[in-house]
């Protein structure tokens, strides 16, 4: 039996009968990954010694009352995670020696509930990208074809999970970081509703839109993660105090009085047409299983991305002003003045990318454009917000693809960074809105690539999205399917 | 133009960046093309619509002013790249 294959709750059973034992499903999924990763090139740290240790007290614990779903399950971690004592990058050269001296609060929920970590994941610099490419560690391949990326910025957790280089994965979602590299990959990607989850130990982008969110092989394993990451935190004061359903719960047969929205404005030009009769016939599943289905208008959605490259640049541009060279990562010992050394670490440390976006930030924030910018953009994310309330009104999710197109040539975008932008066109309203999404795997491309279908729902109603997922993928063979890596 | 090189530098200066010649050339054309793109935004009348900076209503967040355990010192200054035993060292300032 190969143990890395397995999915959480699998697992689950075969250590409740004493079949298997959390050190076998580690050493298992080392060696996993160390026959697949010169292929994918996921991790950028991996501690075997401490995820071995942490597997031996797993399975001291499992015989206990208190061990949980996730005791004993190897986890990757999306690099931009705070991890006491293991190396923290951000994907960034500016952070190559960081070891965090305190666990995200994520962390330490997975801790508790027994989780091992095997390591930290690829990532673009500062969760800033969407084709993995911007990391200064090497960019992780799609296990489905190596020659293509595997989407961003979480995109070595969803190679990692896709690849069964580990059960599950960390990742975090600013404008579609885990919902599009899940649907390029096909894993189940969620972001939770802004406020869910703590974001305590996260290496902050963009604070208003940042969530973090688990990446799984099926979304029973999602719903797990989900009940042990989610909940307020008072090291976020964004965080939300309200009660967390047990997720599990969503899993059940039927949609019967689930009514489905149809966004009329994700199924506009550049859709790929493979990509469109996927979705269209995952909605006919959903109807299948029960659902209704309308058709709605989001008008505001052909604005979305312009307001977000103001909006995320101009948090970033402020977040990242504190790697300086003073307290954390590296510096560049030679400046002479205080001024010198700030700007020389900067710029060493910092990739294009992240370099192109603290420039934008500072511009849109800078006096006499803020009006033009920053307003601007604040005021249509107003708009963005109210055409969700609207279409909330009529119906209980929102349906769509994920991504217009499936993966992309290595290389391929690398010189345009405004056509990458626009390819996150139908991931960042949710963000702006604050409200949960999700990618489900619903077919593979005449070409051997993924597409993923999303859906969302309104504040504090990931339920929905669990539940219209699980009845998905009931209905769809695609959980069985497994690149052939 | 919407954007030019002058301004690309100025505004490097004050996120404290240093960019070489051609760094600022590619920069600049395509931060151009970039806010070219964002100047999309001028299409909505925004007139009246309240700004939104979160997505939350989330009002103030408070706590009781507790002392509670800190991270030790010597912890907090590991990662500095230049320290002693109770401070980050940096280049002269005065």
């Amino acid at each position: 039996m190969n143990l890395s294959a397995l999915s959480i709750h699998e697992l689950n059973s075969l250590l409740a009968q004493k079949k298997t034992s959390s050190i076998e499903i580690t050493k298992a999924v080392f060696d996993r990954i160390s026959s697949k990763e010169e292929k994918v090139n996921a991790y950028i740290t991996l501690d075997q010694e401490a995820a071995l240790l942490q597997a031996e007290k797993a399975d001291k614990r499992l015989g206990e009352k208190d061990a949980g779903s996730l005791c004993g399950i190897p986890f990757s971690i999306k690099d931009v995670l705070c991890t006491r004592g293991l190396r923290t990058t951000a994907g960034s050269k500016i952070l190559e020696p960081f070891i965090p001296p305190y666990n995200a609060t994520v962390i330490e929920k997975l801790k508790n509930a027994g989780a091992v970590i095997l390591g930290k994941v690829s990532m673009d610099e500062f969760a800033m990208g969407s084709a993995n490419e911007n990391c200064a560690y090497g960019t992780p391949k799609n296990p489905w074809n190596t020659d293509y990326i595997c989407g961003g910025s979480s995109g070595g957790s969803a190679a990692s999970v896709a690849a069964d280089e580990c059960i599950a994965s960390l990742g975090s979602d600013t404008g579609g970081s885990i919902r599009q590299p899940a649907s390029h990959c096909s894993v189940v990607g969620l972001k939770p509703t802004y406020g869910r989850v703590s974001r305590f130990g996260l290496i902050a982008f963009a604070s208003s839109l940042d969530q973090i969110g688990p990446m799984t092989k099926d979304v029973e394993d999602c719903a797990l993660v989900l009940n042990a990451i989610s909940g307020y935190d008072p090291k976020d004061s964004t965080s939300v105090k309200k009660d967390i359903p047990d997720f599990r719960s969503s899993l059940t047969d039927g949609l019967q009085g689930m009514m489905v929205g149809i966004p009329r404005e994700y199924f506009g030009e550049g859709l790929d047409p493979e990509v469109k009769q996927a979705v269209m016939a995952s909605i006919d599943k959903l109807k299948d299983a029960g659902a209704q289905t309308c058709e709605v208008s989001l008008p505001h959605t052909e604005y979305g991305v312009a307001a977000y490259y103001i909006i995320a640049p101009a948090e970033a541009s402020s977040n990242l002003a504190r790697f300086d060279g003073v307290r954390y990562g590296k510096r560049e010992m030679d400046a002479e003045s205080l001024i010198d050394m700030y700007k020389e670490s900067r710029s060493a440390g910092f990739g294009d990318e992240v370099k192109r976006r603290i420039i934008i930030g500072t511009y849109a924030l800078s006096s006499g454009y803020y009006d033009a910018y920053y307003k601007k953009a604040s005021q249509v994310r107003t708009l963005i917000m109210d055409d969700y309330k609207k279409a909330f009104s009529q119906c209980d999710i929102l349906v769509s693809p994920v991504t217009p197109t499936p993966a992309w040539k290595i290389g391929e975008k690398s010189h345009d960074p405004l056509s990458i932008y626009l390819s996150d066109m139908l991931t960042i309203p949710a963000n702006l809105a604050g409200i949960p999404a999700m990618s489900v795997p619903c077919a593979i491309s005449k070409l051997g690539l993924p597409i993923g279908f999303q859906i969302q729902a309104s504040h504090f109603n990931e339920e929905a999205l669990i539940k219209a997922a699980h009845n998905l993928e009931q209905r769809l063979d695609m959980v069985n399917k497994k690149p052939n890596i | 133009m919407n954007i030019t090189e002058k301004e690309v530098l100025a505004v490097a200066n004050l996120a404290r960046l240093k960019l070489d010649p051609a760094e600022v050339s590619s920069m600049t054309e395509q931060l151009d093309r970039i806010l070219g793109y964002v100047a999309k935004l001028n299409e909505i009348n925004t007139d009246g619509v309240e700004a939104t900076s979160h997505a939350q209503a989330v009002t103030n967040a408070f706590r009781e002013d507790e002392l509670k355990e800190s991270l030790p010192r010597s912890e907090a200054l590991a990662n500095a790249p230049k320290r002693n035993e109770e401070a980050f060292i940096v280049p002269r300032v005065i």
